[in-house]
């Protein structure tokens, strides 16, 4: 965190976009307080609620930076449909209504070591690859074509291996979940 | 400086408050115009012709006031939240689901400087999309808030539902995303004005002949997605009352209905643009970047939308309600193939031609 701040107060002087900074600024501070919501909170579907303001607020972060294709991917994907399926899975099984605390935080322990060591990977990965570079003041944005020709030519390999990958957990899931 | 703001003369169209504050007037007009349009025009009048009756005289010159009279009686009534309900979520929903239809409506282009976006939006007709599919969670948390069982069910229902034909949805436009090259609703647009058929460019080359079958897969989804009959069960008022929107009065209810009509004109509109050329005429015709066609564009849209609110309005009231399982069946081992199918033909020819 530290080295975060230090490396920028070392180039404050470049010049940004005043409007995107505080925009990033208040969008991350809701992310925050939802995130923690997400876990604090007793109700579950108030938490995926909380989880559906977090995942919005990363869409828009995207939208900052220019990174049209990505956002509306992640509003499709995580909102459109995570989201949902998570709500359905939770109403099928068991739909607490109003008043009824039932969430469990025996795995807090758990939880805490995850999210720590998840952090300290993140931040060690932002810095070690990006270290003090800024966004261009002249930011333009993404194309979607240009997304896609990097998908399916510099990185085809990857997304062709991660496309087996979600094939084979999906098929895996329906086998588990088959199982008598 | 807030006397500028205000000051709505045409010299100042381009302050950035001015333009803005007028899209928003515009946003309203293009959502709310066509919801009417359809309550009015199909559920009331077409559906009284169908079954041998006039449906609303007494309002206004033919009924044509009615929508007004309903508006009214809505706000009139008492606001209802039930005991145990969820309050927050409860009252939050309904504007959820308006809220994402106003959003589908902002990449549909209406004429050739008529968007609601200055500029390009690369990833339009994806962009609508994925809006539309957020719909789906105040549907869910409506059905949960209200506190009620045959809310609760219809909620799911509705929740099974949306999903399964969103699929069918999107592999369909991804036909026409392929066949015209890009996301943009604008050059799609243009791409089936300045097309051919086999060199024949007399009716430019709209997307309903080449992609006949992503069409009808469209308008099948798109029938699903709204709930309509045969697609009915989410709402099915001879099972759950009226499913997720069972505990709503009032105001909440009416966000629901407009909800519900407003989206079947964005996804009207959707198809319009995708499948019927969108604002424009062949380009074959005469030059497409007039300025006239600003004016003339919106009305070709709505009559374009029109067309197809009637197409699913006319299924609604002709074919009986599904059981839950055929639906499911329907989407899952009918629909996803063939649009699957659909997008490989589509590809091969591309590359072919």
């Amino acid at each position: 965190m530290i080295a975060v701040l230090a490396a920028a107060a070392q180039n404050a002087d470049a010049p940004v976009y005043v409007a995107q900074n505080v925009a990033f600024g208040i969008i991350a501070a809701l992310m925050v307080f939802s995130a923690i919501r997400v876990v604090t909170t007793a109700n579950v579907v108030h938490a995926a609620a909380y989880l559906v303001m977090v995942l919005a607020g990363a869409a828009a972060q995207f939208i900052l930076l220019g990174a049209e294709f990505v956002a509306i991917t992640q509003v499709m994907v995580y909102i459109g449909a995570v989201v949902v399926l998570f709500l359905f899975g939770i109403m099928l099984t068991k739909a607490p209504m109003r008043g009824e605390e039932f969430a469990r935080r025996d795995q807090w322990l758990a939880g805490l070591f995850t999210s720590v060591v998840l952090f300290g990977v993140l931040i060690y990965g932002l810095l070690d690859g990006f270290g003090r570079s800024k966004i261009p003041q002249d930011l333009q944005p993404t194309l979607t074509g240009e997304v896609s020709d990097s998908i399916f030519g510099t990185y085809l390999l990857a997304f062709e291996a991660i496309s087996l990958l979600l094939l084979a957990a999906a098929v895996g899931a329906i086998v588990v979940s088959k199982r008598d | 400086m807030s006397a500028d703001i205000l000051a709505l003369s045409w010299d100042s169209l381009d302050n950035l408050w001015a333009q803005s504050a007028l899209k928003s007037v515009g946003i309203l007009a293009a959502v709310l115009l066509p919801a009417g349009t359809f309550v009015y025009l199909f559920l009331f009048k077409m559906v009284s012709f169908m079954q041998s009756r006039l449906g609303p005289m007494e309002t206004g010159p033919y009924g044509s006031l009615q929508l007004l009279a309903e508006v009214g009686k809505f706000l009139q009534k008492e606001d209802i939240i039930p005991e145990r309900a969820d309050r927050l979520l409860f009252k939050a929903a309904p504007y959820l689901v308006v809220s994402t239809v106003l959003l589908v409506y902002i990449v549909v282009p209406f004429g050739p400087d008529m968007t609601f976006i200055s500029g390009a939006m690369t990833g339009g007709i994806f962009f609508a999309v994925a809006i539309a599919s957020v719909s789906t969670l105040g549907v869910i948390v409506a059905g949960w808030a209200s506190a009620n069982k045959y809310s609760l069910m219809g909620g799911l229902r509705a929740g099974g539902q949306l999903v399964a034909y969103e699929l069918p949805l999107i592999l369909a436009v991804v036909g026409v995303v392929i066949q015209a090259g890009t996301m943009d609703m604008q050059q799609i647009v243009h791409a089936q004005a300045g097309g051919s058929i086999f060199g024949v460019d007399l009716i430019g080359n709209p997307y309903v002949l080449t992609q006949f079958l992503g069409f009808i897969i469209f308008m099948i989804a798109v029938q699903a997605e709204l709930a309509q009959t045969p697609f009915d069960m989410p709402i099915a008022e001879s099972e759950l009352v009226t499913g997720y929107m069972t505990e709503y009065t009032g105001l909440r209810f009416l966000l629901f209905f407009i909800g519900e009509f407003a989206s079947a004109g964005a996804f009207a509109a959707l198809g319009a643009t995708l499948f019927l050329g969108g604002w424009a005429v062949p380009a074959a015709w005469t030059d497409l970047n007039n300025n006239l066609f600003n004016l003339l564009g919106p009305i070709i849209m709505v009559a374009k939308m029109c067309i197809l609110g009637g197409l699913i309005f006319f299924v609604r009231f002709t074919f009986p309600r599904l059981r839950e399982d055929q639906l499911q069946k329907f989407a899952w081992v009918i629909l996803i193939p063939l649009s699957l199918a659909n997008i490989l033909a589509t590809t091969i020819l591309k590359v072919a031609f």
